[in-house]
């Protein structure tokens, strides 16, 4: 580790994005979202707030749900990160959440849908879909302005079915 | 919505952590899940010139059971708190809690330790520190130190922690078996810091008071321990005159803020409500579980 760096070096990064590679050189302020959609084109997982509050900007670091916007892209070295770009099969086959959310039509606009997809994914593996209350407390840190959230419910719920089934 | 510049450093130790932090001097801060520090950054409320991130830092992650009290690592996250059986156990209300801090994303990558060194008022988890009697381990270059956490705030965003120190964990007195105990707090959506918000933790011998402690979220520039308030209520069953007085107590020493969540007198009447609330939660479960 050198003694102090001057503040403008850049970062050599390498991240892990739907199980490949990119190395980056990157700007310390750099946030994995930026990374994402300015660095590496994955423009799927979306800016909303910026700040924490929407979810818009969900991903998944190691399997968990986390909110792209407050990560540093030099922090998420390293990890396993997945988008919504990388949740279909190889073959274009759609996932089942995405399925299901077509299905039940559980969008309006859409510029929410792959933050609610990838947060919905990850509340099916957590098993917090035993009633839909519990749904929808686990979904809540993804906002929709256009208010789909029963079809939301709806997709969830499916999907959660169709795996215990 | 752009953090002003900084560099970045990854230990992998306490030791060279708090290393980096002494060399580095003022204008280098730790990171820990970022999720109040990242935000603070982009609004340019905070802008230090170096972030030692410690993600990377080995022996922070573990939550140890020493049989009369819990050590909870630093950069244990809230999603581990919620899911760890031993405190679902021994020590319910930190679950309780941390299913009250923000929303999911947020609670799988802030931690414990960011939330209680962070010092902003708002914050869930520093009264029920207070509540607790928790003490804080700090390591700093003079080598490590203890702070129980009813002594570590100072002001919004004024701590007891000194330069190149770091919070490496909490440790928590456990409750006796069949406690009773409850975080109340109001808000305004999901996922809102508290308008107002109790912590309760009491016993009951034969339906009355044996202990009591209490204390308050956001009512207040620091987090506030509510001592006369549990005073009143011991030796009683909770009647409701008693829980009226020990509210009224509460309310005495808030001191809120007018701000979004409300005016001043109502976020001093809604913590006298939060009291109660929490008191009579906290003793139906001792009696449940008692
Ligand atoms: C939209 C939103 C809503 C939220 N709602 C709530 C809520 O309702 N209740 C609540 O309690 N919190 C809430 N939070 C804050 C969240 O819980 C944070 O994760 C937490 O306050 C800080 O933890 P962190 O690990 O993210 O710390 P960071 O953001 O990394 O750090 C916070 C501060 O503490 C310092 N620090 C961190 N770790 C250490 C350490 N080990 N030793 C010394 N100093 C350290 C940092 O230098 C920084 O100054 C919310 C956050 C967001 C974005
Ligand atoms: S853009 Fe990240 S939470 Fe809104
Ligand atoms: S579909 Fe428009 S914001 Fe959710």
């Amino acid at each position: 580790m050198p003694d102090t760096l001057p503040p403008e070096t850049p970062l050599l990064v390498t991240l892990r994005v739907n199980e490949h590679d990119h190395p980056l050189a990157l700007d310390p302020r750099t946030t994995l979202l930026d990374a994402l959609r300015e660095h590496l084109g994955l423009t799927g997982t979306k800016v909303g707030c910026n700040h924490g509050t929407c979810g818009a900007c969900t991903v998944h670091i190691d399997g968990r749900r986390q909110l792209a916007c407050l990560v540093l892209a030099a922090a998420a070295q390293g990890r396993d990160i997945r988008t919504i770009e990388g949740l279909s099969d190889a073959d274009g086959a759609l996932h089942p959440m995405q399925a299901a959310f077509v299905a039940h039509d559980a969008l309006q606009c859409g510029y929410c849908t792959p933050g609610q997809i990838m947060s919905a994914v990850a509340c099916v593996t957590e098993g917090h879909t035993r009633t839909d209350a519990e749904i929808r407390e686990y979904m809540s840190g993804n906002l929709c302005r256009c208010g789909a959230y029963p079809n939301i419910v709806a997709a969830v719920r499916d999907v959660a079915q169709q795996k215990a089934a | 919505m752009i953090p002003g510049p900084f560099a970045y450093y990854r230990p992998s130790s306490v030791a060279e952590a708090v290393g980096l932090l002494v060399r580095l001097g003022d204008e280098a801060r730790p990171l820990a899940g970022g999720h109040s520090l990242i935000p603070m950054m982009k609004l340019r409320m905070a802008t230090p010139e170096h972030l030692v991130d410690l993600a990377g830092v080995a022996g922070l992650k573990e939550i140890r059971d020493n049989g009369a009290t819990i050590t909870i690592g630093a950069t244990v996250t809230q999603a581990e708190l919620i899911n760890s059986e031993l405190l679902l156990r021994r020590l319910p209300i930190l679950r309780e809690t941390a299913l009250q801090v923000a929303d999911p994303q947020i609670r799988s990558k802030g931690t414990l330790g960011g939330n209680v060194a962070n010092g902003d008022p708002g914050n869930d988890m520093p009264a029920l520190m207070h509540c607790l009697n928790a003490t804080y381990l700090l390591e700093g270059p003079a080598g490590s130190r203890l702070v129980p956490a009813r002594d570590y705030y100072q002001g919004a965003y004024f701590t007891a922690l000194g330069q190149g120190e770091l919070l490496t964990g909490v440790s928590i007195p456990v409750p006796p078996l069949g406690h009773g105990y409850a975080y109340e707090k109001l808000k305004r959506k999901i996922g809102d810091y508290a308008t107002a918000a109790a912590a309760v933790v009491l016993t009951l011998v034969d339906g009355r008071v044996a202990t009591a402690s209490i204390a308050l979220t956001n009512v207040a520039a620091t987090p506030l321990f509510a001592e006369a308030a549990g005073a009143i209520v011991l030796g009683s069953t909770l009647d409701a005159a008693t829980v009226k007085r020990a509210a009224a107590a509460a309310k005495a020493i808030t001191d809120p803020a007018t701000d979004g969540r409300g005016t001043a007198e109502y976020r001093r009447e809604m913590t006298g409500v939060m009291v109660s609330r929490a008191l009579m939660k906290a003793a139906a479960r001792a009696r449940i579980g008692g």
